[in-house]
């Protein structure tokens, strides 16, 4: 664990010493203010606060995913083509603890750059009448899909060579997480309920965002974290004996 | 420290390393000798834990690398082909980080960083950018960290690789300072470094270890044979008639005869000189100069791998 919080540690540094990180920060930064100008604040229909809070939230998890993609794309992958990889292959750490670091980290810088956000819930919370556990619940599930989007992301640049192909691969895989929904509609029982339950954002972030929390969909948030970590090291593992 | 047998390594249906045995004793330095793709980063990874074998049997400090590869991780210290360097961290920094990486605690993580940097020369770029340093300095740090946790091992892909010839002498001069204080493998296309540097070489070509030895018993060995090189007073022929009834002398010239001096070769694989001394006093010849020319590492190098190419 020692190892993992090393690695967590230098990587963070690493987003906060270099351009990039704040790039990307500025990028969702600006993008989530636009988008909340438009579509939260500017809908000429009076609505609610929480309806507004709602819309946010849905528009932070769509910058949340494709900002996790960005992220992770060279954790692993840029490692690979500097060849700092093999500073940390022949060091005294294991493969799971690398993927954890770097895991770590990234949710670290993530968490830093969704929490950066939270002045645009708090004019809501001013200026109309919303409760903070509402806040809360939508920060915990943009927190709790971020991470399994990075994961995600950690997964793809554990499998590709350059940070492009890491993209490309975990942006396939979470679209087509997020499109089981779509899937859901257009197959049939036992497949749709399958589909239905794997849906990354329709089925398991909504709730969050009207401002409900449920174990099954913490749960599933950490198991589809936990899978793509668990496979990020195997892929590791696997290219010491290639 | 290390015994390897039978070490194979595949790449898909390719073998990059094929069968390879060898033994290295604690404190030797050790050059690892081979042209490009003749299997030798391939061996240094296998060595330094960084891929596992597809066969045979590698054991360092007495720990098996595919039973105990975390172990023997703690006991080496590596530098691959490229320093793997972070950029954007300063160079103590980075070293600090590996330091701990590699089990040294916190607390002790700075003294050894300087220690590092001393033995090293980096003492002044502590503070430094690693961005920003000359690839003069990108070696030495890609050494230095490969020792800021004191390991009983070091293993050096060509660690020389893309200096020029100033900081060569500084570099061969670094690694010289280790030695004694570890055990250490230098792979290197420059042969003159590796003859300069290593107790021992081991020669690999297309994937198997083709010979391995002292640079002398190299010589010996696969080599032509050691020649004895001799400036006498003219005339030559009494002195080619004294030389050639000294036994173990195999054969004997005269190269040229010019200002009432004659030049002779000799070859003779083992050493003669005392004989050939005492034969040429004993025939009153007079002599002006006498040298043993040993085939340099060149030659027995191009020799060793055109040989195994004409043979594939």
């Amino acid at each position: 664990m020692r190892s993992a919080l090393l690695i967590a540690q230098r990587e963070l540094s690493a987003y906060l010493r270099t351009m990039s990180g704040y790039v990307i920060m500025a990028i969702v930064l600006v993008v989530d203010g636009l988008l909340f100008n438009v579509f939260a604040l500017g809908v000429p229909s009076k609505r609610l606060s929480a309806e507004v809070l709602n819309n946010f939230f849905y528009i932070a998890s769509g910058t949340t995913m494709i900002a996790a993609v960005f992220i992770s794309m060279r954790l692993l992958a840029e490692e690979r083509q500097t060849g700092t990889i093999s500073l940390l292959y022949s060091s005294p750490v294991r493969d799971g603890e690398i993927v954890l670091g770097k895991f770590l980290s990234a949710l670290a810088f993530l968490a830093i750059m969704t929490l950066a956000s939270v002045f645009m819930p708090a004019l809501i919370l001013v200026n109309g009448k919303i409760s903070l556990g509402h806040i809360v619940a939508g920060y915990l599930g943009l927190l709790l899909l971020g991470g399994a989007s990075l994961a995600i992301g950690i997964f793809g640049s554990a499998l590709a060579k350059s940070q492009i192909i890491a993209a490309i691969v975990s942006g396939c895989l979470l679209t087509f997480l997020v499109a089981c929904w779509l899937l859901a509609r257009v197959t049939e029982r036992p497949l749709s309920e399958i589909f239905t339950a794997m849906a990354l954002h329709n089925q398991h972030f909504q709730p969050f965002q009207a401002g409900l929390v449920h174990v099954r969909d913490i749960v599933y948030y950490l198991a589809i974290t936990y899978l793509s970590l668990f496979a990020a090291t195997r892929v590791l593992e696997a290219r010491r004996w290639r | 420290m290390i015994q390897v047998e039978g070490l194979t390594k595949y790449y898909g249906n390719h073998a990059a390393i094929r069968n390879l045995a060898f033994n290295i004793e604690r404190g030797e330095v050790i050059g690892f000798l081979g042209l490009n793709g003749a299997g030798k980063t391939t061996t240094l990874k296998v060595l330094g834990c960084v891929l596992l074998p597809t066969g045979g049997r590698v054991r360092i400090d007495g720990l098996d690398v595919v039973e105990n590869p975390h172990e023997i991780r703690k006991r080496i210290g590596f530098l691959p082909d490229a320093p793997p360097l972070y950029e954007e961290m300063t160079v103590g920094g980075y070293l600090s980080f590996v330091a701990q990486l590699r089990g040294v605690a916190s607390q002790n993580a700075r003294a050894r960083v300087l220690a590092a940097e001393d033995q090293m020369a980096l003492r002044e770029a502590d503070g430094e950018i690693i961005e920003s340093l000359s690839h003069g300095y990108r070696q030495r740090l890609g050494v230095a960290q490969a020792l800021v946790h004191n390991p009983a091992l070091l293993i050096l892909d060509e660690p020389n690789s893309g200096l020029d010839p100033v900081q060569i002498v500084e570099m061969r001069s670094l690694i010289r300072n280790l030695r004694g204080a570890h055990t250490i493998l230098i792979s290197s296309h420059i042969l003159s470094e590796i003859s300069q540097t290593c107790d021992r070489l081991l020669i690999i070509q297309a994937g198997e270890i083709v010979a391995q030895g002292t640079e002398e018993e190299l010589a010996r060995k696969l080599g032509s044979g050691g020649f004895v090189e001799l400036e006498v007073r003219s005339p030559g022929e009494r002195a080619l008639q004294a030389v050639r009834r000294v036994a173990g002398v195999d054969s004997a010239s005269i190269e040229r005869e010019q200002d009432g001096v004659a030049t002779l070769r000799l070859r003779a694989p083992m050493e003669v000189r005392p004989q050939i001394t005492r034969a040429l006093v004993a025939a009153d010849v007079d002599v002006f100069r006498m040298d043993r020319v040993v085939e340099r590492l060149e030659s027995i190098f191009l020799k060793l791998t055109h040989g195994k190419e004409a043979a594939a």
